[in-house]
Formats: structure tokens, sequence, C-alpha cells
């Protein structure tokens, strides 16, 4: 049959039906077929977005951001009044969102990791605890955990005129928790130099020791020496200077504590709400990973004479992060998002100021948009900063 | 298959985006039988829904005005509650035909968000409302405060300017509800709520112990708070506007809704005019609507007066003065063309 149609076409038509029935060139037809209706797509929705605006007598474009601002934004990182433009309030947004969502992860990572070893602990209670914890925190919509805070904190902490009063001369009051602002006087940059020359020492110490450690096996108390170092060299640095430091104590004013720093309830209910709530859940990635390293190798470590502490540091724990820090990343992404929940308890972040812009302005698909590209560059950062610790992490084969 | 399937639901998207909301907002209302106005989504006196559910306050009743102008039938209007965030984009999008929603007449609302305002339903001005116990008698002695604000608003632009031009601190807390504001102030994370002086007589209802907040005597700010639709349409703008002239010259004649059906009769040429019944009359039609247009908003909402001294005059919880928005011949700020 094959032969006989071979022979009966001519080469013209021969060309053309192999061509439609070549697997390669169909699938290169379909994929430019694709990509052709996407940009069609994409094509359209522009088009209408812009002939809508225009039908709308709606200005478009982003010279908005230059200017005047107009309103006052409560927590700010950066100087800002609402003299400032409207691109230097989404810059006080974007610091606002980074800065809760860095702290965030931080406090999210260490109890998380406490609550996961808990879990795997042998003593009954802890690791009970442990479930619980996780159980009720995993199970509740983190907008939920975000006003439980925030009702909890105006609820229960003491009016304006009554703070509680805590050591080191810090107040706690339903508009935040006060604390001094440490003024840096002249010669300060000098302690930041000792500081780093402590880091630094401490890295070459550190690489000095290992070297030797492998050639002669004494072993050398690294751990101490960067202690002192990095600790003393400042102290000495400002003992030496004359302590060129003082703090800005808060003080009673008229209708609040003033001078020194504050941290608003907006703030610190985000903070600990995306903190617990996304602990919980890196507890379950830890107790996975730290279970899904095999008995037989804490046996096999056992058996070569290792003690309990060095088989946790140098056999559990390294194969056990390569299976933790993917799902990590996912998490710290998680909480990065949540952040924008903010708006619930008018915390001034990325998204409460950017729709604030929007309504003072009207410029909705402009500011859609950077939310968009601002929790994109986000995320990306992240999930590319993990993906590099990651590699650090991962073991090694030869 | 796939691709065919593909390409029709692309197909079918780009028809849909094809038919947005037209020019003719008129047209739309009559077609689809109702008026759907976006309102704030719970200030008592200008829109809150009463213990039945039912919407009640000047905002509603305007819309309701606008339903019995186009349709003989004040029921035909549907509500939409509105943050103050989420409203300019709905009026944009077509989500709503009218803002009836206290919202501030501005130039930048006017030109660059592409909207029209004309009638003002209520002159309003910023204000402060404070506990008793700060023992605060001016806004001037707020500095250090810490002010609860909803976002969005003129009120938090106001605000900014207010503290600045006078050398004062404050400390803003801003939310997107004005019922997060208030609970919030109403716990004492702020010292200060300021809004609109209607929305803080309004608010001051609500909380826990009235008594115990007082309004202080300043108002910082001119507020009128009118309906805006979307530029370019301006058989609807003209309805929209009319509807408030045609309550306040009625006001000015005298017609209630109680004794309209018996001037109508009995009245002289103007009032005539007004409700349609001169011979041969091309107003009302003139307008797009029927030549009894004002009869019906009179008879089945009220008159300007009536429905003022009903949702926040004397005759409601909140006993508003007239004020600014007395009559132009009673001393107010209320003034509608003539009817001709």
């Amino acid at each position: 049959m094959a032969g006989m149609a071979l022979n009966s076409d001519t080469p013209h038509t021969k060309k053309a039906s192999s061509l439609i029935y070549d697997p390669k060139a169909r699938g290169i037809f379909y994929q430019v077929l694709t990509v052709a209706l996407l940009v069609l797509f994409v094509w359209t929705i522009a088009q209408n977005t812009i002939h809508n605006l225009q039908r709308a007598n709606i200005a478009s474009g982003f010279a908005f951001l230059k200017g005047r601002a107009g309103f006052d934004i409560g927590q700010s990182l950066i100087a800002y009044s609402s003299d400032s433009t409207y691109g230097r309030a989404l810059v006080v947004g974007i610091l606002n969102t980074l800065q809760v969502a860095i702290i965030g992860i931080i406090t999210a990572s260490i109890v998380g990791f406490i609550v996961g070893i808990a879990r795997l602990s042998k003593n009954w209670l802890i690791a009970k605890l442990a479930q619980v914890y996780v159980e009720v925190f995993r199970n509740i919509p983190p907008l939920l955990v975000i006003f439980f805070w925030y009702k909890g904190v105006l609820t229960i902490l003491p009016q304006a005129r009554d703070s509680l009063h805590l050591p080191l001369g810090s107040y706690l009051n339903n508009r935040g928790l006060f604390v001094p602002t440490p003024i840096l006087g002249a010669g300060t940059w000098m302690m930041l130099v000792a500081l780093l020359i402590g880091i630094v020492c401490t890295v070459v110490i550190a690489r000095w020791a290992k070297k030797r450690q492998m050639r002669t096996g004494q072993p050398f108390h690294t751990v101490w020496t960067g202690i002192a170092l990095i600790v003393g060299l400042p102290l000495v640095t400002f003992l030496a200077l004359g302590s060129p430091i003082t703090f800005d104590f808060p003080i009673a004013g008229k209708f609040n504590l003033t001078g020194g720093s504050v941290l608003g309830p907006e703030f610190m209910s985000l903070y600990l709400a995306l903190s617990f709530y996304t602990a919980a859940f890196i507890a379950e990635i830890v107790r996975a990973g730290i279970r899904s390293v095999p008995k037989g190798q804490t046996e096999a470590a056992n058996a070569l004479g290792l003690r309990s502490n060095a088989v946790t540091r140098l056999i559990v724990l390294p194969q056990a992060l390569r299976i933790i820090i993917p799902p990590l990343t996912s998490q710290y992404l998680n909480l990065t998002k949540n952040s924008s929940l903010a708006v619930a308890v008018g915390f001034s972040d990325v998204v409460a100021i950017g729709g604030t812009m929007l309504n003072q302005t009207g410029q909705a698909v402009e500011i859609v948009a950077l939310w968009l590209v601002i929790y994109l560059s986000i995320s990306v950062s992240t999930a590319i900063f993990m993906n590099w610790f990651n590699t650090k992490m991962a073991l090694v084969e030869r | 298959m796939k691709k065919t399937l593909l390409s029709a639901a692309i197909g079918a998207a780009v028809l849909g985006f094809a038919s947005a909301a037209s020019a003719a907002t008129l047209d739309d209302v009559k077609a689809k039988g109702f008026v759907t106005c976006g309102v704030s989504a719970g200030i008592p006196g200008f829109s809150n829904p009463d213990d039945k559910g039912e919407w009640t306050g000047l905002d509603v009743d305007y819309c309701r005005g606008i339903a019995a102008a186009v349709f003989g039938d004040a029921k035909k209007a549907k509500f939409v509650p509105l943050s103050s965030k989420d409203r300019f984009p709905a009026l944009q999008s077509g989500e709503v035909d009218v803002l009836t929603r206290n919202t501030t007449w501005t130039i930048s609302r006017d030109t660059s968000l592409g909207f029209n305002f004309r009638t003002v339903n209520y002159y309003d001005g910023q204000g402060f409302i404070v506990k008793k116990s700060l023992n605060v008698k001016s806004a001037l002695e707020l500095s250090g405060a810490a002010v609860c604000v909803q976002t969005g608003t003129t009120t938090e632009l106001n605000l900014a300017d207010y503290f600045k031009s006078n050398n004062l601190q404050y400390n803003p807390v801003v939310f997107e509800k004005e019922a997060d504001a208030t609970t919030a102030y109403d716990s004492g994370r702020c010292d200060v709520y300021t809004t609109d002086q209607s929305g803080l007589y309004a608010i001051r209802l609500k909380m826990k112990t009235p008594d115990e907040n007082v309004v202080l005597p300043e108002v910082i700010s001119k507020e009128p708070l009118g309906p805006a639709v979307r530029q370019g349409d301006d058989k609807w703008f003209d309805v929209v506007s009319w509807v408030h002239y045609a309550m306040v010259n009625a006001e000015e004649y005298d017609l209630t809704s109680k004794n309209v059906d018996e001037k109508k009769a009995s009245g002289g040429p103007d009032i005539k005019r007004l409700l349609g019944a001169e011979e041969g009359s091309k107003i009302g039609t003139d307008l797009g609507v029927t030549n009894d247009w004002a009869y019906n908003i009179i008879k089945l909402v009220g008159n300007y007066g009536e429905v003022f001294d009903r949702n926040v005059g004397a005759g409601s919880p909140l006993k508003i003065e007239r004020g600014l928005n007395a009559l132009w011949n009673k001393g107010g700020l209320q003034y509608a063309p003539p009817i001709r």
C-alpha cells in the first residue's frame, strides 16, 4: 500500500501531505499558533483597556508618581511627609512590606524549627503541645489570626494614660510598644568598622582552624574566639570613644508617650500573626524533613562512635535540610504575600498605600500593574536567593 | 480539537470585550428596568439599611427619586454598598449607573477621574470628634494626637493640610472601612476621629457611650456632597441633576408628597409646569423621561425639605440643623434653576 501511494503521488502533494502528517512540523505549527493567539489575546485586552480609558476620559500613564501625595503615613522607615511624591509614598509602602516580611520570616523560621523539633520530642507533653499549636494555627485563615492579635492587642492592653512600664525605659499600651531610640553620636562609624573587622577576623580564623584540624586533628575553639572578636572589638571601641551612643527615652505627653521609637499595634499584630501562622507550616516541614532521613543513617553514625550531638549536626541535619529548603521557600513566599492582609488592620503596607493612591488619583490600571510588579519582584528575588541557598546546602554527589 | 476550543474561547472573549458599557446610560437603565446606585456601606442618615433590611437615607432617597423620575416607581432602584476605595472604579466600569454616596465634588474627580458633578444634595465640612475626658476644646490643641481616618477620602488630604498649615504633629491611623476606623477610635486606638461633620453626628450615635464624645467646633474644609456620573453622557447627567432641582423647586413651591395631588389641579402656572400638568408641555419628554416625572418624585419620595427632615433633620435621630442646606431664600445654599 505504502509503495503504491508513494508512486501515485506527485512530488508537490507528497511534500504537503508529509508536512501535515509530520509530528515535528505539526508540533511547531501548533506552538506558533498558540503563541500567536496569546499575543492576539493580550493585544486585544490592552487595546480594549486603552480604548475604555480614553472613552471614560481617564488620564493614564505613570506621570502621577511625580505628583504631591498630600496624605500622611503613620509608619515610615524613611523620611516622608504629605509634601513627598506619590512615588516616595509607594517606596514607604514597599519598605513597610519588606520590613514585616523579613522580620516575620526570621521569627517564623525560629519558632517553626523549635516547634518542629519539639513535635519529635520523646517528652509526651512537649510533643503534644507542639501538635496542638500546629493544628490550631494551620487550620485558621491568616486573616482571622491577624484579627485575633489586633483585637486582642487593642482590648487587653491598657489605654495610653495607664501605660505598662517595662524594663529599659520601655512602655506598652494600646498605641504600641514604645522603646528608647539610640542617638548615634560622633565616632559611631568606628564601632561599625570594629564590628566588620571582628567578623572578617572570625571568618579567617575559622578557615585556618578547619585546615589545621584537617591536617593535624587538633580542634580549635573557633566559637569562643569569634564571639570575643565580634562582641569585644566594638565594645572596646565604644569604651575607648567615651560612650558616643545616647538614648532618647519615651516620656508621657499630652495624648500619648512622645519620644523614642514606637512599634504600632498594626505592625505588631500583623507581624505576630504572620509569624505564628507560618511557623505552624514550617514546623511540619521541619518534622517531615527530619523524619525522612533513614534510621540506618543514625545507626551507622552511632556504630562509628559519633556522639549524638555530632550525629544530629553532621549526619541528620544536612540530609534533612536538603528536603526542608524547597518547601520552606514557598512558605516564605506565602508569608510575604499574606502580608497584603495588612490592609485589614490599617498597617501601611504597599497594598494599603497603593489603595490610597488609587483613590486619590484614580489610576487603577497603573497601580494594579505596580502591585503585580512589586510582589512579583519580591517573590522572584526570594526564590532566587533560596535556590542559591539550596544548591549550597544540597549534598554534593561525587 | 483542543485548539478549536481555545480559539473559540478567545473569540468569545474578544466579542465580550467589545460590548462594554455604552455611553447612553439612560437607555441602558430603561432597558434593564431599574437604576443601580452606588451608596456608602452604612452611614446613618445618608445610606444605611434599617432593621428590616430596607435602605434608608438622604443618598438612598436621591436614588429613589431618580427611579421615580425614570420609571414612575421609586422601588425600581438597586443599591450597591461601596467602600470609599471601591466607589470610583465601580462607577468608571459601569457597575453602578450613578454614585449617590456622599462623595465630595473636587476638580480632580471632575476632570482626571472622568466624572461629572453638578448638584450638591448636602453641603458639608470636615470636623473632629474626641473623647470628652481629653478636655480638648479646639482642634488646635490636637498636636501629638493619634487620628483615625478612612483612606482614599478628601478627609485624609484635608487632615494632612490642616495639621501642616497649623504646624501641628499627628499620627495618622488609616483604615479602609469606615466601621474599622470608628471601632478603632471607640476602643481607644486613636484620640481623634475625623470625617465630614454630618458623618460625625451619625457615627456618634453608634458609639458605646455617645455622650462621652464631643464634636469640636472647627470645620476645616468645604465638602459639597453630591451625585457623580460618568463623563460624556449628557442625557443621563441631565436626568440625575434635574431630579435634585425638581425636589428643591418643589420645596420652594411648598409642594409636598401630601399636597401634590391637590396642588396639581389647583396650583399656579409654575407648579403646573413642574408637575407636567401644563397643556402641550414637552419638558419631561425633552429630558428623556415622562411628563409627570417631577410629580412622581414628589409623590413617591418627597420634596428636598421632607427628605432632609426625615433622614438627617429634626425628624431623625441625628437632628442636624438645615444650616447651609436651607433654601437660598431662607439663608442657605440650596438653589435650583427654574423649570421653564
